[in-house]
């Protein structure tokens, strides 16, 4: 399990801009690196990340070996109505992480 | 290899152009200055007045660095790693969520309740919270351990736990665990001034680290002062010098893509200053830290930082 940092505001108006921040712990290793002895070293990165807001998906990006490690995803939403996001990321080797954050909306 | 004298006399010897011509071909590398300063009274007049022009230039240059031994910077114009970062990696430090540090701090909070080694103890279980019991702590070090009769850093000291406390094997320096507790604990300390204690037990070594920091050593003949303190005003390869206070440790570096100590950045420097460096842990790093916690002394902690 890779360590992740969500930041979406508890409460929010119906309406608003709301910002949301996203941080994972990856390696995001390229596949273009060689170890010391010359051999390489095989990509393994997040490939995916995909954000839903009460099952609707409003955010997503697709993520290449020029990302660096620990991908930091940052967006904006409109908050419409209390509920959860829900954020997964996929990659490389079956990597496969789902958080959940939930809002409260007045 | 062929002696200058021997090519002394090949030159005046040769009995054509192109055998001069062979020569300087052949030997002209390791024997430069020799034929030039041979071949006729003008010239040599010629290469003495270049040479003693590059000796000009070379004493201009070191004359702006090292006319006056290297000054202390006044406190008040103690800058921070953090004030010579551009808006971007700013808003990074400032934001926990947005510092990939906090990845680490988040681990090494795990890792502080964790019961580990023979004696089945985790951190918490002697120091209880964290939040309480570490604050002020990062600040503090490198400090002075009886037992060893000597400063240790804070990596030391978490390892010393390890062993003698929770009886478990020493964390690898600059591993994630180890890196990860060191960030734990230093984030209790964040805002506090650094305030490593100086006394007569500490003093040696923090003059060791002082002698360190002035001397000129290596390829290149650097002392640290020479750019950190002479020319933290200036850029070196576009990017700021600044003036190496070690006030966020240890921290992300957007380059290493990592959290690194003190120890790695000092090692960084000394490579590019291209001296025979020190291996982590070293007595000499350890010296060296302790002068730049007491020269960083009453600047707040900012651990864990981010920096470009």
């Amino acid at each position: 399990m890779a360590r992740t940092l969500i930041n979406v505001p508890p409460k929010a108006k119906k309406g608003e801009v709301i910002a949301i921040k996203t941080l994972i712990s990856h390696e995001m290793e390229t596949g273009y690196r060689h170890d010391n002895v010359g051999k390489a070293i095989p990509r393994d990165i997040i490939t995916q990340f995909v954000c839903t807001y009460n099952g609707l998906e409003i955010f997503r990006a697709d993520l290449f070996p020029a990302i660096a490690a620990n991908p930091f995803i940052s967006f904006f939403t409109i908050a419409t109505a209390s509920g959860a996001f829900e954020f997964k990321w996929t990659g490389d080797n079956g990597f496969s992480q789902t958080e959940t954050a939930n809002i409260t909306v007045e | 290899m062929i002696s200058r004298d021997f090519i002394g006399l090949m030159l005046r010897s040769s009995p054509c152009p192109q055998g001069e011509v062979s020569v300087s071909k052949h030997v002209a590398a390791p024997s430069f200055e020799t034929p030039a300063l041979r071949r006729a009274p003008q010239d040599e007049d010629g290469a003495a007045r270049s040479i003693l022009l590059i000796c000009a230039l070379i004493g201009a240059l070191a004359s702006t660095t090292t006319v006056l031994p290297a000054a202390e910077i006044p406190p008040n114009e103690r800058k921070s790693g953090y004030d010579f970062m551009g808006p971007e990696s700013r808003a990074m430090q400032d934001d926990d969520t947005a510092n990939p540090a906090s990845l680490w701090v988040l681990d090494g909070e795990a890792l502080w309740k964790r019961k580990a080694g023979a004696a089945n103890k985790s951190c918490a279980d002697c120091h209880g919270e964290a939040s309480e019991t570490m604050k002020g702590v990062a600040a503090r070090y490198p400090a002075f351990n009886a037992t060893r009769g000597r400063p240790v850093n804070l990596d030391q000291q978490i390892n010393m736990c390890r062993a003698e406390r929770q009886q478990a094997t020493p964390l690898p320096l600059e591993g994630k665990e180890l890196l990860a507790l060191n960030a734990y604990v230093a984030r209790q300390s964040r805002g506090m001034p650094i305030n490593a204690t100086i006394d007569e037990r500490t003093r040696p070594f923090l003059e060791a680290g002082r002698t360190m920091f002035y001397r000129r050593q290596g390829q290149l003949n650097f002392a640290c002062a020479q750019c950190h303190d002479d020319n933290w005003k200036e850029k070196l390869a576009g990017s700021p010098i600044t003036q190496a206070h070690p006030t966020g440790y240890p921290l992300y570096r957007l380059e290493w893509q990592n959290v690194g100590s003190l120890q790695r950045r000092l090692r960084n420097c000394i490579t590019g200053m291209r001296v025979d460096n020190y291996p982590l842990g070293a007595n000499e790093l350890v010296d060296l830290e302790l002068f730049l916690m007491w020269r960083a002394r009453g600047m707040p902690m900012e651990a864990p930082a981010v920096r470009p």
